[in-house]
């Protein structure tokens, strides 16, 4: 953390020297100024954190300078609360008079602001899961690179019905939206390919030990866990000290195996397999940088936050080289943000539909154990993966958003 | 059948690590009359204490000992050169260990960083015993003969010893204590230094199955008080019974009546503040 702070304090001071630069030295026009909405205190910061190491990167990587814009990052601490997000996103837009917002981390946070940078004409870039925000309720300033709750969630329920050949499952999440759209996704796929889900659980988002509900699990096929933050290395060591690992295979999202948590997990987690939009063994040129650059930088192994906040970057890079430099105009890179199609970025080739969401690949993984270290292995790619899934967009969005009931579980028991 | 052997067995481990955490804040509130907010910052300050031997390679239990008188140390410090300046003004006292609580948090944060830690279970009590087809994790059974051990130890020096006739005497009442020459000040110190060394020794008995992550403090700080105030504070029995039917609440209430999470610990705290406001085993305060 301390050497995290010092690295940014450093950006700054580049970012700062490089404004302070006589004016012959500046470009014709002023900075480029990203704000990042992130969290640094509180529960939510190992994400934070992360995202703010994935932009810094990418920033350092281009030595601050984006299709020929000087960049100055600035970076808002939300607290991971909605009232939070809100204080700083007005900070960010009328203090700072930033051109594009990147984050915030949370759903919740996303949907206190969304409304907000809509009706003062900012750009986002949202790493937050929600549905709606680019579905029902789409928001013309908001686009998406990561991923909808549901995106990985749909692949992992074609790829256990169909390739792993299971019949019924149990799903286990926090009692939120965000686990509630996984669990309505992955469910959706898997029962219209013939699966049946026949037990839902739903753990408040604090809960100290998951035994009590570990014990309810059986007669299944496979569970599929969507858990997020650090609850995942507790339910994964509580499934595998009650003994069920070695009977059910466990599946999970992309937040419960993500390879930034590779490190805090130990055998407990070799075996099970998990649909993500990352991958940190994806072979493409850009993947290679940005993880060497966070190996130098922070000594980590990159995960989806720091990924989602790299691609952020591209897109911002990309939408500026659009407009041809005159990126000023907000609603014009609002308009650019959306036509931007990359061929190569750590997740691999990213566009985006009408409502600003990604289409993109997506990876199964299964972890395992190679020289002491847990690595999830990639072992099939779901290429150009759409929010819709296979799904026809316009019954898609005709149907309520994904909910706890919604599609309805007909085959609980 | 076997769930409801699986959440028993589940239930008194949980409750087990629930007398560490609380037995110090029951014995904190008891004698000093304030709700140590700091209770769950010490859990997860000496968990995290507990990590960092760890990793140097130090022996699980002693890892935990070690963190327990750390945190011990920290906590008399705190007492002594903080909470005595307030001695006698109960709300200044509570809001500085809120304040306190939110600095450990960051402190925390700073240091470990937002990682989840969760350390490997040593490697003697790893596995799971098999009773009837079901397994049961050596460790959590551990944990229970720890907290057992614990109990009989502070019942041991409540009950026989000399040091501990004064502290009931501080806890039955305070101004009389005093007036006939014990040096309460001097308990306060040594009390709340001996809480925070439990709750730390609980943090990490509890790291192995709980890990620790920004937030612990949090969760675990409710605990303690539904412990207390159902138990009775400055009651030992209490903290004890308190611990184990929390236990069983937690574990069968989330099994029965999952759309009851929330409310299921927190019923039976209402229900004992309506109906014995002093709690199962407190005294009437004079």
């Amino acid at each position: 953390m301390k050497v995290q702070r010092r690295t940014v304090l450093k950006g700054l001071l580049a970012a700062s020297a490089a404004v302070a630069a006589p004016p012959f030295l500046r470009a014709q026009a002023a900075p480029f100024k990203i704000g990042l909405l992130t969290v640094k205190t509180g529960p939510l910061a190992q994400g934070g954190n992360q995202m703010e190491q994935g932009i810094l990167t990418f920033l350092t990587e281009k030595n601050k300078t984006l299709a020929g814009r000087a960049i100055e990052l600035i970076v808002a601490d939300t607290g991971g609360n909605p009232a939070g997000a809100k204080t700083k996103a007005s900070e960010l837009i009328e203090r700072d008079k930033v051109n594009v917002i990147l984050g915030p981390l949370a759903a919740f946070e996303l949907l206190a602001i969304t409304d907000y940078v809509r009706d003062n004409a900012t750009p986002l870039i949202s790493i937050a899961a929600a549905e709606d925000v680019t579905q029902r309720k789409a928001n013309p300033f908001v686009i998406r690179p990561s991923a909808t709750s549901a995106q990985c969630c749909h692949a992992m329920g074609d790829f256990a019905s169909k390739e792993l050949k299971f019949k019924r499952a149990a799903t286990i999440s926090e009692d939120f939206a965000f686990g509630y759209e996984q669990m309505a996704g992955f469910q959706r796929v898997f029962e219209d390919n013939g699966g049946k889900v026949v037990k839902k659980l739903w753990p408040p988002f604090v809960t100290p030990d998951y035994t009590p509900y570990i014990a309810q699990i059986s007669n299944v096929d496979c569970v599929f866990n969507g858990f997020a933050g650090s609850n995942p290395v507790k339910f994964m060591r509580a499934y595998a000290d009650l003994g069920v690992k070695d009977k059910i295979p466990l599946l999970a999202g992309w937040t419960a195996m993500d390879d930034a948590l590779l490190k805090s997990l130990g055998d407990e987690a070799v075996g099970v397999i998990s649909a993500a939009w990352y991958s940190s063994e994806a072979n493409t040129p850009s993947n290679k940088r940005f993880v060497e650059g966070m190996q130098k930088a922070y000594g980590v192994l990159p995960g989806g936050y720091s990924a989602g906040m790299y691609v952020a970057g591209q897109c911002v890079e990309a939408a500026i080289q659009i407009l041809g430099g005159k990126a000023d105009d907000r609603k014009a890179l609002a308009e650019a943000l959306h036509k931007v199609s990359l061929t190569d970025t750590p997740r691999g080739p990213v566009k985006f539909d009408q409502y600003g969401n990604v289409v993109g690949d997506v990876f199964i993984r299964k972890c395992e154990k190679k020289d002491g270290k847990l690595v999830n292995t990639v072992i099939k790619t779901y290429p150009n993966v759409s929010q819709f899934w296979s799904y026809d967009e316009k019954a898609f969005l005709g149907n309520p958003v994904y909910s706890r009931d919604y599609p309805p579980a007909k085959n609980l028991e | 059948m076997s769930l409801w052997l699986t959440l028993a067995v589940n239930s008194i481990a949980l409750g087990g690590l629930l007398f560490l955490l609380s037995a110090g804040f029951s014995l904190i509130f008891g004698l000093m009359r304030i709700p140590n907010l700091m209770h769950g910052s010490f859990f997860m300050l000496g968990a995290y204490f507990g990590v960092s031997f760890l990793q140097q390679g130090v022996n699980f239990w002693l890892a935990a000992l070690l963190s327990g008188v750390a945190m011990a140390l920290i906590g008399g410090l705190i007492e002594r050169f903080l909470l005595k300046r307030l001695s006698g003004q109960e709300l200044p006292q509570v809001l500085l260990t809120l304040g306190l609580s939110f600095i450990i948090a960051d402190l925390c944060l700073m240091i470990w960083t937002g990682d989840p830690w969760q350390p490997a279970t040593p490697p003697q009590l790893r596995g799971a015993v098999q009773v009837a087809g079901l397994f049961f994790p050596i460790y959590r059974l551990a944990i229970v003969a720890v907290a057992v051990v614990v109990a009989l130890a502070l019942w041991l020096m409540i009950d026989w010893t000399r040091l501990g006739a004064k502290i009931r005497a501080g806890v039955d009442d305070a101004p009389i204590a005093r007036m006939v020459g014990i040096h309460v000040s001097k308990l306060f110190t040594l009390i709340f230094a001996l809480g925070a060394g439990l709750a730390a020794f609980g943090g990490v008995m509890g790291a192995p199955y709980l890990s620790v992550y920004p937030g612990l403090d949090a969760e675990m700080l409710p605990l303690a008080l539904i412990v207390v105030i159902l138990g009775g504070t400055g009651s030992l029995v209490g903290a004890f019974v308190g611990s184990f039917v929390i236990g069983f609440l937690y574990n069968f209430g989330q099994a029965m009546f999952p759309d009851l999470a929330y409310v299921i610990l927190f019923l039976p705290m209402v229900l004992v503040l309506v109906l014995r406001p002093q709690g199962l085993f407190g005294k009437v305060m004079s």
